[in-house]
């Protein structure tokens, strides 16, 4: 859609242009189409799903959703998530930050092999290591436990996040690093006092990336839990899905609900992350 | 500083290892440990029951390049590895540039666009399972407005469902890319636009001549990040497709491949044989795209910092 606008020249008119704002209405809708079905399926009932499944809901009904509000299953799963992806985040964000500013703030020998060993990371996500991880865990006696997702999560969250805050606390200017030691602050307490408030927009970029990605993660949990009780978010809407799959409906809110979270974490801090990437992504 | 030339000092390595440490260590344990030890699986014929004491040698590996269900898995994985790049770089360089553009409620758009990246697979999954098939809303739409002659087994037909996968794909990833974008231009010197409107240069000849060709490093980092996720596809083929039907419906990637065979069949050994595999196509590939894409940018994010 937006292509069809760039392929037509026209001398730049300001948002006057009415294609500009079809080209952005059309976008939104093939964007939002399938969210929206999913959260107003949910008001529907199943025999309006299958006699009309495009249309509105008519009447409204939301037993579907407060069904899934009052489940205790829901709940629990939404506890799962929340510890999983806080740890994650938690364990990510620190350890990331020390080694970061150990690469980017101290010299020594073996420093471009401790950056070349995160950023070959970057290219592994978990699923070449998911089976020996399973297996790892296994004998860790951690499966079907919350930590055996955690622990996992945090070293594979570990490279992405050391690629963006390294050249967040490079670019720390050196006079205030000299202007610390003058004033006897250690280089500790220069990480401590003046680099991490300092970092903390690449925190947040990072922190929020690796929240949503925990929150929806689905390989790791599918092979460490296999309990009901220990299921997240995730694994919770499959089984769920498949234990309900014909009743749509309940599906549908079910889906709805789980996405909630998510959402709502990302769009109060979308400005912080496009802020925060542009410190990595250099142009 | 001056500690700096003087060589560094214990309590200096000290603090090194105790801030880097934890880290090291994390990522040794739960990522190398376990790619090395799915080399070492990989020899042996193995329900994951004890230790492996059935050493096979390659014939893991002969078997895996011998099955025809691998080499189908292979071939879609670089149909979407292409397809990927194809589809969702063009568009997404568009409506970077228009979401870089001032206009009214282009901030509710830009969170708007990163709505199908947020949401978890496993949904994006299951709506759009719903939604395509056959009594599903997608075809009920067509019929309402008079295409019904366009209705499909979107998901089942073999000769369509590489492209329904790529349709959702697109959709999903795009706004991943798009933020990318927008970061890499809020890099580019507002100077660089203003001086060539000077000179007179309309808005699309300061694009194409200033922001593109500025924006390739970005780029470059996001094919870069594209091709490595295609070829890790997993997700969403396995939860649309089923463990069962991916295959016969010509969408199985290596990645389902794997679990197929290797966990869900019980096959461990085999199981972390095809996961080696799959980890040297993806180390061949990302070792090739560094060496003769990313060479050009060593001041990128990838290389190092600044």
């Amino acid at each position: 859609m937006a292509i069809a606008t760039q392929s037509r020249p026209r001398p730049d008119s300001g948002w006057g242009n009415p294609i500009g704002y079809v080209a952005v209405l059309l976008l939104i809708g093939v964007t939002l189409g399938p969210v929206l079905y999913i959260i107003v399926g949910g008001f529907r009932t199943n025999s309006q799903i299958t006699v009309d499944p495009a249309g509105l809901p008519s009447p409204w009904v939301f037993g579907n959703y407060t069904g899934v509000l009052t489940s205790s299953t829901f709940w629990r799963q939404v506890g799962n998530s929340t510890m999983v992806a806080t740890a994650t985040t938690a364990g990510v964000l620190l350890l990331g930050v020390m080694a970061s500013y150990v690469l980017a703030r101290y010299r020594f020998r073996g420093q471009g092999a401790m950056y070349a060993l995160f950023a070959a990371g970057l290219m592994f996500p978990a699923t070449v290591a998911i089976t020996p991880l399973y297996l790892l865990i296994k004998n860790l006696g951690l499966v079907n436990t919350l930590p055996g997702v955690i622990l996992p999560q945090i070293a594979f969250g570990l490279p992405a996040t050391i690629i963006i805050l390294v050249p967040f606390l490079r670019a720390i200017p050196k006079e205030l690093e000299e202007a610390a030691a003058l004033d006897r602050c250690s280089r500790l307490g220069f990480f401590w006092r003046i680099v991490l408030p300092l970092s903390v927009p690449g925190l947040i970029t990072t922190g929020i990336l690796t929240f949503v990605g925990s929150w929806n993660s689905y390989l790791l949990p599918l092979f460490i839990l296999n309990d009901q009780d220990t299921f997240t978010l995730p694994l919770g809407v499959q089984a769920f899905a498949s234990q309900y799959s014909v009743d749509t409906a309940k599906v549908l809110a079910f889906t709805s609900l789980s996405m909630i979270p998510a959402l709502v974490f990302f769009s109060l801090f979308e400005r912080r992350i496009v802020g925060g990437l542009t410190g990595a992504v250099k142009g | 500083m001056r500690s700096r030339r003087r060589g560094i000092g214990w309590a200096q390595r000290l603090e090194i290892a105790a801030l880097s440490g934890p880290a090291i260590l994390m990522f040794l344990g739960f990522v190398i440990f376990p790619v090395l030890m799915a080399a070492y699986y990989g020899f042996y014929r193995w329900k994951g029951f004890g230790p492996p004491t059935n050493f096979v040698g390659l014939d893991n590996y002969v078997t895996i390049l011998q099955d025809t269900a691998f080499r189908e898995a292979l071939w879609h994985n670089a149909l979407i590895v292409v397809l990927s790049l194809v589809l969702q770089g063009p568009i997404a360089v568009g409506l970077a540039l228009l979401l870089n553009r001032k206009m009214r409620g282009r901030s509710v758009i830009r969170v708007l666009i990163f709505v199908p990246y947020v949401i978890a697979e496993v949904i994006v999954g299951t709506a759009w399972a719903l939604l395509l098939q056959t009594n599903g809303a997608v075809n009920d739409v067509l019929r309402s407005i008079g295409l019904g002659g366009l209705t499909e087994d979107w998901l089942a037909n073999p000769a369509l469902a590489i492209w329904t996968l790529m349709l959702i794909l697109t959709w999903k990833y795009v706004g991943f890319a798009v933020i990318l974008f927008l970061a890499g231009m809020q890099n580019i010197p507002e100077e660089l636009a203003e001086a060539a409107a000077v000179d007179g240069a309309s808005y699309w000849q300061t694009q194409r001549r200033i922001t593109l060709p500025l924006l390739g490093p970005t780029v470059r980092i996001w094919a870069f990040l594209s091709i490595i996720g295609a070829l890790q596809l997993f997700d969403l083929v396995y939860i649309i497709w089923g463990q069962y039907v991916a295959s016969t419906a010509g969408t199985s990637t290596m990645a389902t491949y794997m679990v197929t065979e290797g966990r869900n069949a019980g096959n461990y050994g085999y199981g972390n044989a095809v996961a080696v595999v799959l980890f040297i196509i993806s180390m061949i590939i990302a070792l090739l795209y560094q060496r003769f894409v990313l060479r050009r940018d060593t001041d990128g994010a990838l290389t190092g910092g600044r």
